[in-house]
């Protein structure tokens, strides 16, 4: 597929369809590809595809949108609802794409420069089909080592089975390795605000530092807020952040919540419908319980 | 040479705890491992194997927060008291040898006039020993930056072969330590073998580390203060900085990385005034009355790699303000880092 890929990415810089290449290059070790642009076609030998490719490409589309000419990108099924969402959103351009849905057999994590098994997103994965692309490739190899979709919900539901102060208690240790990196919040392809409440100066917000613990917990549950009925759960949150928390718990509860209160909604799957939390009817829609 | 049996270790941490010492040591939580407190909760979590922790050991001597005063306006009057400075006297057991070698690097930086008074008092609060790295790791390139990992520089090196802690004082603070220790027991006096263990697994550590990927060759020839101009605005930053997505991982979990931004928390009539971390990759770095004069991420990724390779150098008799511990090779959401960055300036660049 990587053959197909570098000969397709040739194909339309030389036809001058478009003027540059989002893709994954070669890293230092064969573990560690890199999100990379391309803009000649003699980088593309540089070009790699393996499970080792990490990086969901949608979000730099939004730098891409900013400059001149047409990049093509290439999307994984999960990747493709990203764009899909920030299409909805405006913040990227779809003139200024040319999309390539490839195959994907899912992400293996690394530890250290050693593979240790899927990522958890991948395990638990439910995006098989591409929402939106130019053309496909190797798509027909869309698969899972597991089938473990259906446990999605499950660490979400050990969570809501603990009491109150169990669960408060599991969010104090988790938060409180917060090391404010940010991380999360720019690797989040739901997270694209021109400036975030967090990088100003003006609403007695700390973004550099956890002053207390009140602190380190604000900053998560906002997030969690905003990108709530946005987050297609492509789990970027949890593979970058350094001290391993489990970030996309937080996300995957108010997709749950979505799910059994308003219908299945998958964000990014659909570029029309309206969002359920921007769909709100006062008369028939139940208000969420607190939880 | 004196050692001590691993199984012995945490009754060590416990002498030293009622001596008046916190001990802090390499923890896993189950997952990850960083320093933590020692304490009985997490005896079994002690972790002497695992070589990176995933926050440097620099949180001890230049935290994430620390506090300066409180100032608090009673009428036209204000009270103005200064936070108090570190007085417990504490150990760090375990740290790696690239990890000492940064805090050597930020004592130029905080002990050079004006001295840090928060910082010394930590530093000299603080004993630390050094563990040799074993099985250093594909990440690891110390040795480009001339620090053998198989001998710690500290106030006592350590290393452990097979079931012993080999145990060497560097310093007068460390002489100390083990001589307080020494009526207990716990440390043993193993005469020359000792030396002979320890040269043996020197050996084998140096041989390692000349087979890692980085070792001896990084090409550092270019990144020197005579080149500050070329460097500066060679066309390679346009390129590197693409991908940066302008998180703050690479600074916040680098051992060296030292600035830090002043803010005040305010309560009414009292503030506290205290200092955290910052990332010069974060948008409000060098945000001043009139503006911000790095206003692209490029110009804020490139402050990072020519502050460490060349502006602190230039600065330090030619030392880089990078010890290749290679977490942010490991760790960058990106897969770029410093060793991406001294590459493109080779010997074959048109720097």
């Amino acid at each position: 597929m990587q053959e197909l890929m570098k000969a397709k990415a040739k194909e339309l810089l030389a036809g001058g369809i478009v003027q540059k290449v989002l893709a994954w290059k070669k890293g230092d070790f064969p573990q560690n590809p890199a999100p990379a642009f391309f803009a000649d076609e003699s980088q593309l030998d540089e070009m790699v595809y393996d499970k080792f490719c990490a990086a969901n490409l949608a979000k730099f589309m939004v730098e891409a949108k900013k400059e001149d000419g047409k990049t093509l990108v290439f999307l994984r099924p999960c990747d493709t609802y990203s764009y899909n969402q920030l299409l909805k959103e405006n913040r990227v351009s779809r003139e200024k794409a040319y999309i390539i849905g490839v195959g994907c057999e899912g992400v293996v994590a690394v530890e250290e420069m050693q593979g240790t098994g899927l990522l958890e997103r991948c395990r638990v994965c439910t995006k098989i089909n591409h929402v939106i692309y130019d053309e496909l490739i190797g798509a027909e190899t869309v698969k899972r080592e597991t089938d473990d979709a259906a446990a999605r919900f499950d660490r979400v539901e050990e969570v809501e089975k603990m009491t109150s102060d169990e669960r408060y208690a599991f969010w104090q240790n988790q938060l409180s390795k917060c090391i404010r990196c940010n991380a999360c919040r720019n690797a989040c392809p739901s997270c694209s605000c021109k400036k975030c409440v967090f990088d100003g100066d003006s609403y007695d917000t700390e973004q550099k530092a956890n002053a207390s613990s009140f602190e380190e917990q604000m900053f998560h549950i906002i997030r969690a807020y905003h990108v709530a009925g946005r987050c297609t759960d492509c789990g970027e949150c949890a593979r970058v952040c350094p001290q391993g928390i489990e970030l996309n718990l937080l996300n995957r509860k108010f997709i749950k919540d979505i799910n059994e209160l308003y219908g299945e909604f998958q964000a990014g799957a659909d570029i029309e419908a309206l969002g359920p939390l921007t769909d709100f009817n006062i008369d028939q829609d139940p208000e969420p319980s607190s939880f | 040479m004196l050692a001590i049996k691993k199984e012995n270790l945490t009754k060590f941490f416990d002498f030293l705890m009622q001596s008046g010492h916190d001990v802090y040591a390499p923890i896993c939580d189950g997952e990850l491992v960083n320093f933590e407190r020692f304490t009985d909760a997490n005896v079994d979590g002690l972790d002497l194997e695992t070589l990176k922790t995933v926050r440097s050991p620099k949180d001890f001597f230049f935290p994430q927060v620390e506090n300066l005063f409180d100032a608090t306006q009673e009428g036209k009057a204000i009270q103005i008291e200064a936070a108090p400075v570190v007085d417990k006297p504490f150990v760090i057991f375990g740290i790696r040898p690239c990890d000492i070698k940064a805090i050597h690097i930020l004592d130029s930086v905080y002990l050079a006039d004006p001295v840090d008074k928060f910082y010394q008092a930590r530093r000299e609060q603080g004993v630390l020993i050094s563990l040799a790295c074993a099985n250093p790791q594909p990440t690891c390139f110390c040795k480009a930056f001339g620090i053998d990992a198989a001998s710690p520089e500290a106030d006592i090196a350590a290393w452990q072969i097979g079931d012993t802690i080999h145990l060497q004082a560097q310093s007068e603070k460390g002489a100390e330590l083990l001589k307080k220790v020494c009526p207990n027991h716990l440390i043993e006096e193993v005469g020359n073998d000792g030396e002979a263990d320890i040269k043996a697994q020197q050996k084998e550590i140096r041989e390692k580390i000349d087979t890692l990927p980085y070792s001896n060759g990084l090409p550092l020839e270019k990144l020197v203060p005579n080149h500050l101009l070329e460097l500066f605005d060679a066309p390679q930053w346009d390129d590197l900085h693409k991908t940066c997505i302008a998180c703050g991982t690479c600074t916040f979990i680098c051992p060296t990385c030292q600035c830090y931004d002043i803010k005040d928390f305010t309560a009414g009539a009292k503030i506290k005034r205290f200092r955290c971390w910052d990332s010069c990759m974060y948008s409000d770095f060098t945000q001043m009355a009139h503006g911000n004069p790095r206003q692209t991420q490029k110009e804020r990724f490139r402050q990072r790699f020519m502050h460490k390779l060349v502006y602190f150098p230039d600065k330090n008799n030619g030392e880089f303000a990078c010890v290749g511990c290679g977490r942010c090779v490991a760790k960058c959401p990106s897969s770029l880092n410093i060793i991406k960055v001294i590459k493109s300036f080779g010997v074959d660049s048109n720097v």
